[in-house]
């Protein structure tokens, strides 16, 4: 029988295949390979307008030394570094152990706790900027790390997700834990996060894609360039720079999209599942 | 052993009657209780902190004139939102992201499905194309909108050089008040299809082998008529769910705007996010902002809410 899964094409449907994906993956590709090529070319060379990926004088040392030196391209990212960390670490701390009650405990309250959750989950972020802004501003966090990381450290997300894997783990592992004579906490921390790898993983990714790219919040919460994460702190850069200093601009821009990526291209898989949350199946 | 055994089997009725057990329940479902608030608390604190009241605050500075740093303000009922719809800035606003969505949706779904079908076609490379395709989508959009900026420049811009080399009409991509959002929109559309693409495989990969068996025996030889009578068909479920999640990211735009265009030439680019930020946190027109933050907070609601009734019919989260 011939189908799609069983049988593979004929040989000009294959090649018109590769063909069409190749075309388009480059496409897809341009705004990377520009982006690299512009970092390791001269201004001259930037302002003659070639084709050519590769410079006839190779500019990359100059555009990235300037690149680290003129912003504090290191100081964003290690920014960025501790911001998710912090982030993911708290978000976790706090999500497995409600997600632990409302998969695996019976309680009043329990489903309103729910509900709570799946209506949190609809807000989008930006909408509560203004009432966090003023919040952070009475209790005087504004411009600093914890401005950052505070409206994050809940994520009704990581509670739903959570939940989601923890009611798949069978009554009987908490039952024999508990005979064993392990505190609830403890089996949230010894048996349910083990156990459910996969879907913290998952969530750990999404959660650090989406805080080490994200722009809008640090724009508000903080000032001081020594605190900004990299969209922040790249986009200062950039206006500083007057925009038209291209080479030390794309080699900044390159030093930020690198990590993700690379990351990305070594655990594709991971990536993939938590970036479409759990969607993917 | 101090706690609780929630998804115990329930002891038998006979056993509760008597009323040592039914005290030692009772001492149970307490101490059950107990446990759960104590794991659930941090979250559920949070999440009222950091959610529900600044929810309900966006409501209420929206229906006053408060100016962020004022120690007086008053109540305007409904006044912010007669100045928001009566604002042409703010309509520009509005109808600019109505159109701008209405680009990046189609578009992204139609690539993103495209590619998902060709990549599923056949065997060899597919995790190549598929870690290709969904780069964009986790690439930080603030450091490609600067790669973007130099690939639109209207001078050194490799977009330009190349319409120039094929002899077509080139532009000043985003200072042009006709191209700056169609611009903005082909970004969207580039960070977009790769998860579009991924949501489709997903869906692709459901689809029982039985259903192209049976559309063999009915004849159904080409991939072209496998396609119509069967693939598309069943991806309609799929297709609607990947229409919300893109129209609701389309809707979010922010960094795009912010590093390339601030909006402007004129109000061409501005979009709701922008303006909401703009008029918050820049000119600290707080009530104001807020009554953009309510209008913005419906549409995504009335989006997800219709998700949820599509997604209803198929998912189970009980």
């Amino acid at each position: 029988m011939s189908t799609p899964h069983s049988q593979g094409l004929s040989a000009p449907s294959a090649v018109m295949r590769h063909c069409v994906l190749l075309i388009t993956g480059a496409l897809i590709l341009v705004p990377f390979v520009w982006m690299v090529s512009l970092s390791i070319k001269p201004p001259g060379e930037i302002f003659r307008a070639s084709f050519s990926f590769w410079p006839q004088q190779f500019y990359g040392i100059e555009n990235y030394t300037r690149a680290l030196t003129e912003a504090p391209l290191p100081q964003y990212m290690l920014n960025g570094v501790f911001v998710c960390t912090m982030i993911v670490v708290l978000q976790i701390a706090v999500c497995a152990p409600a997600a632990y009650a409302l998969a695996k405990l019976d309680f009043p309250g329990k489903n309103l706790l729910f509900a709570m959750v799946l209506i949190a989950l609809i807000l989008p972020h930006e909408v509560l900027s203004l009432p966090l802004f003023i919040l952070g501003y009475q209790i005087g966090i504004l411009n600093t790390y914890a401005a950052l990381i505070l409206p994050f450290v809940v994520s009704p997300f990581g509670i739903f997700l959570f939940r989601q894997f923890f009611k798949t783990i069978p009554d009987d592992v908490i039952h024999a834990a508990r005979l064993d004579g392990l505190s609830e906490l403890a089996i949230v921390w010894r048996i349910m996060v083990p156990m459910a790898l996969p879907a913290i993983i998952a969530f750990a990714i999404f959660s650090v894609v989406s805080h080490w790219n994200s722009l809008f919040w640090p724009l508000i919460a903080v000032r001081d360039q020594s605190l900004m994460p990299p969209p922040l702190g790249i986009m200062a850069f950039k206006n500083e720079e007057a925009g038209n200093d291209y080479g030390p601009l794309m080699a900044a821009s390159t030093i930020v999209v690198a990590p993700l990526i690379i990351a990305f291209l070594s655990a594709q898989r991971w990536f993939v599942e938590g970036l479409t949350g759990g969607a993917v199946k | 052993m101090s706690s609780a055994s929630s998804t115990a089997t329930k002891p038998a009725a006979s056993s509760a009657d008597r009323p040592g057990t039914r005290k030692a329940l009772r001492h149970h479902r307490l101490a059950e209780t107990f446990t759960a608030w104590s794991l659930a608390g941090p979250a559920l604190v949070l999440l009222v902190v950091l959610f529900f009241l600044p929810v309900f605050a966006i409501f209420a500075i929206a229906l006053t004139d408060w100016q962020f740093g004022a120690s007086t303000l008053s109540f305007v009922g409904f006044g912010n939102f007669k100045e928001v719809f009566a604002d042409e800035g703010f309509r520009a606003s509005l109808v600019n992201t109505i159109l701008y969505v209405t680009i990046v949706v189609p578009g992204t779904i139609i690539l993103g499905l495209v590619i998902a079908l060709l990549i599923e076609s056949g065997k060899s490379f597919r995790a190549f194309y598929r870690a290709i395709h969904f780069l964009p989508f986790m690439a930080t959009l603030t450091a490609m909108a600067i790669a973007w900026e130099a690939l639109l420049h209207p001078t050194i811009g490799l977009v330009n050089q190349t319409l120039t080399g094929l002899g077509l009409p080139t532009a000043n991509w985003l200072r042009d008040e006709n191209t700056v959002l169609p611009a903005l929109a082909m970004i969207g559309i580039w960070q977009n299809l790769g998860y579009a693409m991924v949501l489709f495989l997903a869906g692709l990969k459901s689809i029982p082998q039985d259903l192209y068996d049976a559309a063999d025996i009915d004849g159904a030889d080409l991939w072209l008529d496998r396609l119509r009578t069967v693939t598309l068909p069943m991806l309609g479920p799929v297709t609607m769910f990947v229409f919300i999640v893109v129209a609701l990211k389309a809707f979010e735009t922010f960094d795009t705007v912010q590093v390339l265009t601030q909006g402007g030439p004129g109000h061409a680019s501005e979009m709701l996010l922008f303006t909401l930020y703009r008029e918050s946190f820049e000119y600290l027109r707080t009530g104001y902002g807020a009554s953009v933050a309510v209008v913005f907070l419906s549409i995504v609601v009335a989006l997800t809410l219709i998700q949820a009734r599509v997604m209803d019919k198929k998912v189970h989260y009980q």
